[in-house]
């Protein structure tokens, strides 16, 4: 089962390495990894996307708690939250393509971010699924290149995750 | 204006000095009561050792490979409690100290280990000697540093030593670059306290769960104790000890918590797990309640867990580590603090409570219990003239020792499990083993570093001529600093455990566990500077070791020519349970 599990971590060199350190070292997956500063520069927030049984999900909020430099764990998964990931698509838009394309983003809410005559970037925001769903939307064919951000992910309203 | 020298004095040790990082580390070192440090010098420590050389509160013991300089350090830590601490240069010196480093992490000891580094500048560059210490050992520390300026030495020394000794205890290693050692930095003393956002172990369990914990144990049948390492590290025996005298429940060790509860002790069931006794494994499978104490459900301990969990039984946990509780086995009632803390609490609730044991059950599960240990499980041909068998060799040592508060320590294989079955350990910290990583070579450093914290207490090496060369040249090391160890060899010319598994799983396809071309230990001692003796004949056992023992001040290395084909029973196959064992060859 999917969970996205939020971290706030020291923002050190190498605290980043440690974490993923632990996924392979005990076979846990990792289907996305976020990390930026927080508003508060010493600190950093992860979002780790991964599978598995509760029994694993369990272990991997365990054996992050237990990596010295990790302040918080919450598995957002547990409780009512929001994910957001931002995906750029680059696809080949050519005669009647690029109106269909347009279209296509529009109907996604995208938006397109860099044009030539060949071509459009788009740009989408939401959860994996919807952007998952685009892709499967447009003809794969016209699909040049794809970059995603991997989840990152937030509780609803009075959840809040801080110091 | 005048300034007094008095008020001149005060402003300086507000102010304090500028030192170099390497001094300042030496000072930390010296605030922390180290007493011993083990190490290697090199390069990128050569700032240092320069520290060392001027000072003498610590005495520096220099090994001859830096793995042994963790091991011994590392028992040093086991047989006292305290934090053992190894210094080595960069690259190599750090590649050769990674074994040690691993068994420390695996058996949860207290170890600060400092490691040379390039200079900063050159961090990254291939420089010579160049490792990325960092990154090679993540995996198998607690915590590590990178020390980036001499001005946050004494802060992260402070750090580095609080972390390994607090919550469940490991190795954490410090990474010094040359210049930051030689850089000079205000040195205003070492910090009185650490504080740490991300990291602040809990002590005290849960008082809910503390009660529940009350109410399944005076409400079993068929209780049962499992201890492990945690009740040691915790310095907790007398509270295990106080419980059982309050219960009178079976006890086991795990191979790690051997001397928490006194072996000779009635209630105390033996060693568990692969090579544990039936009783023992009989009762871990058939008890309906289990306090599981500082111990982490091993898979030497509980075999194969789909057997384990065949049957049912409440488990409470007492770990001071969330990540060990319901790791391999779903356990009833968690609870999380130190051991030590917990224990003591649920004595009170007991008390309060007012509740008592059900004592009729329990004389019927005594009675079960005593059935199964009537089978005698740990019997073997005693009384054999012509060969000398390595169980005997442990019981002669015991039987002459028991009272002489002896430390032992074993490498990794046949000799360790005949050690951990047949010498009866009735004390905390007199068993030095490498139980979770396994590390044969350990040994003799172990006992090296124990000699040094106990220099009046007799310390025995039980080894085999396979692990033992693995640490040899440490030797030379003992002579120097004067450490006289025992060193019993219980020499049957095959990697025994190895040989055993093929016996058994391999259909005797002896597969390189035979060591053809052994050296004359004899000879070895004796060029190492040492006694060396050979022992053919099992009526020559005891006058060896009764000889060894006179020469207090010597290091002995008796070799002892034991049965070859000789294996360790009871034994749980891989992927078998813990009660589907082979009592003896008979079982084969």
């Amino acid at each position: 089962m999917k969970h996205i599990i939020a971290v706030l971590i020291e923002n050190e060199a190498g605290a980043l390495s440690r974490v993923v350190g632990l996924f392979s070292a005990r076979g846990y997956n990792i289907e996305s990894l976020t990390v930026a500063p927080t508003e508060d520069p010493s600190l950093s927030r992860m979002t780790i996307q991964t599978t598995g049984s509760d029994d694993v999900i369990e272990q991997i909020t365990k054996h992050l708690n237990r990596l010295i430099e990790v302040v918080k764990v919450v598995d957002l998964t547990e409780g009512a939250y929001t994910e957001r990931e931002l995906m750029l698509v680059k696809v080949r838009a050519v005669g009647k393509e690029r109106e269909e394309m347009k279209r296509m983003a529009d109907i996604f809410r995208g938006r397109v971010i860099d044009v030539t005559d060949k071509s459009y970037t788009i740009e989408l925001t939401g959860d994996s699924s919807k952007n998952d769903a685009f892709l499967e939307a447009i003809d794969r064919s016209a699909i040049l290149e794809t970059v995603r951000t991997g989840a990152c992910g937030i509780g609803r309203g009075e959840r809040v995750l801080r110091v | 204006m005048e300034i007094s020298k008095a008020e001149m004095a005060s402003a300086a040790a507000v102010q304090g000095e500028e030192l170099r990082g390497a001094e300042i580390l030496v000072k930390t070192l010296q605030a922390e009561n180290v007493k011993y440090i083990w190490g290697y010098p090199g390069g990128a420590v050569l700032h240092i050792y320069d520290a060392f050389y001027k000072q003498d509160t610590i005495e520096h013991v220099l090994v001859r490979h830096e793995q042994a300089a963790v091991h011994a350090a590392d028992g040093y830590a086991r047989a006292t409690g305290d934090v053992g601490v190894a210094l080595v240069t960069s690259g190599p010196g750090l590649t050769n100290a990674v074994t040690g480093i691993a068994t420390a992490y695996m058996d949860s000891i207290p170890m600060v280990i400092i490691s040379g580094q390039v200079p900063t500048a050159a961090i990254g560059l291939d420089a010579f000697q160049e490792c990325d210490t960092v990154g090679i050992t993540r995996p198998i520390v607690k915590h590590n540093f990178l020390v980036k300026d001499a001005r946050d030495m004494a802060d992260v020394m402070k750090k580095a030593f609080h972390i390994a000794r607090s919550g469940r205890p490991g190795p954490v290693v410090v990474d010094v670059p040359k210049d930051v050692s030689f850089n000079k930095a205000l040195y205003t003393g070492y910090p009185e306290s650490v504080e740490m956002r991300s990291y602040n172990p809990v002590r005290k369990g849960h008082g809910g769960q503390i009660r529940k914990a009350l109410q399944l144990l005076m409400s079993a049948k068929r209780p049962y104790i499992y201890t492990g390492g945690g009740v040691l590290l915790s310095e907790a025996s007398g509270e295990l000890r106080a419980l059982v005298d309050m219960l009178n429940y079976p006890v086991t060790n795990t191979l790690m918590g051997l001397g928490a509860f006194p072996a000779t002790d009635r209630r105390f069931l033996g060693m568990l797990g692969m090579h544990g006794t039936l009783e023992a494994n009989n009762a871990m499978q058939n008890c309906d309640v289990l306090l599981a104490v500082g111990a982490r459900f091993d898979d030497r301990v509980i075999g194969n867990p789909k057997h384990f969990a065949s049957v049912e039984r409440k488990i409470i946990h007492i770990d001071i580590d969330p990540s060990s509780i319901s790791k391999r086995v779903k356990v009833d009632v968690p609870i999380v603090g130190d051991v030590k803390d917990v224990l003591t609490e649920l004595m009170g609730m007991i008390r309060e409570s007012g509740l008592k044991p059900d004592a009729a059950a329990l004389k019927g599960w005594w009675d079960t219990i005593e059935g199964w240990r009537s089978r005698d499980c740990m019997k073997y041909d005693r009384a054999n003239t012509t060969v000398i068998k390595p169980q005997m060799v442990v019981e002669t040592l015991w039987n002459m020792t028991k009272d002489a508060d002896a430390y032992i320590t074993s490498d990794v294989g046949q000799h360790q499990m005949f050690a951990a079955q047949y010498y009866k350990f009735d004390q905390p910290r007199r068993w030095i083993n490498s139980g979770g990583l396994g590390t044969m070579g350990v040994g003799i450093p172990y006992a090296m570093g124990i000699k040094l914290a106990k220099p009046e207490s007799e310390v025995y090496c039980i080894t085999g001529e396979g692990s033992v060369q693995m640490c040899i040249q440490e030797l030379s090391t003992c002579l120097q600093y004067n450490t006289p160890i025992k060193i019993l060899s219980l020499n049957n010319r095959y990697l025994g455990m190895v040989r055993q598994w093929q016996e058994i799983e391999y259909s005797g396809r002896y597969s390189h566990s035979y060591m053809d071309a052994l050296p004359d230990f004899v000879k070895l001692a004796e060029a190492y500077g040492h006694v060396g003796m050979r022992i053919e004949r099992p009526q020559d056992v005891e006058g060896a070791l009764i000889e060894a023992r006179k020469l207090k001040d010597r290091t002995v290395f008796i070799d002892f020519q034991t049965d070859p084909t000789e294996n360790v029973f009871p034994m749980v196959q891989a992927g078998k349970g813990i009660t589907e064992m082979l009592l003896g060859s008979e079982d084969l």
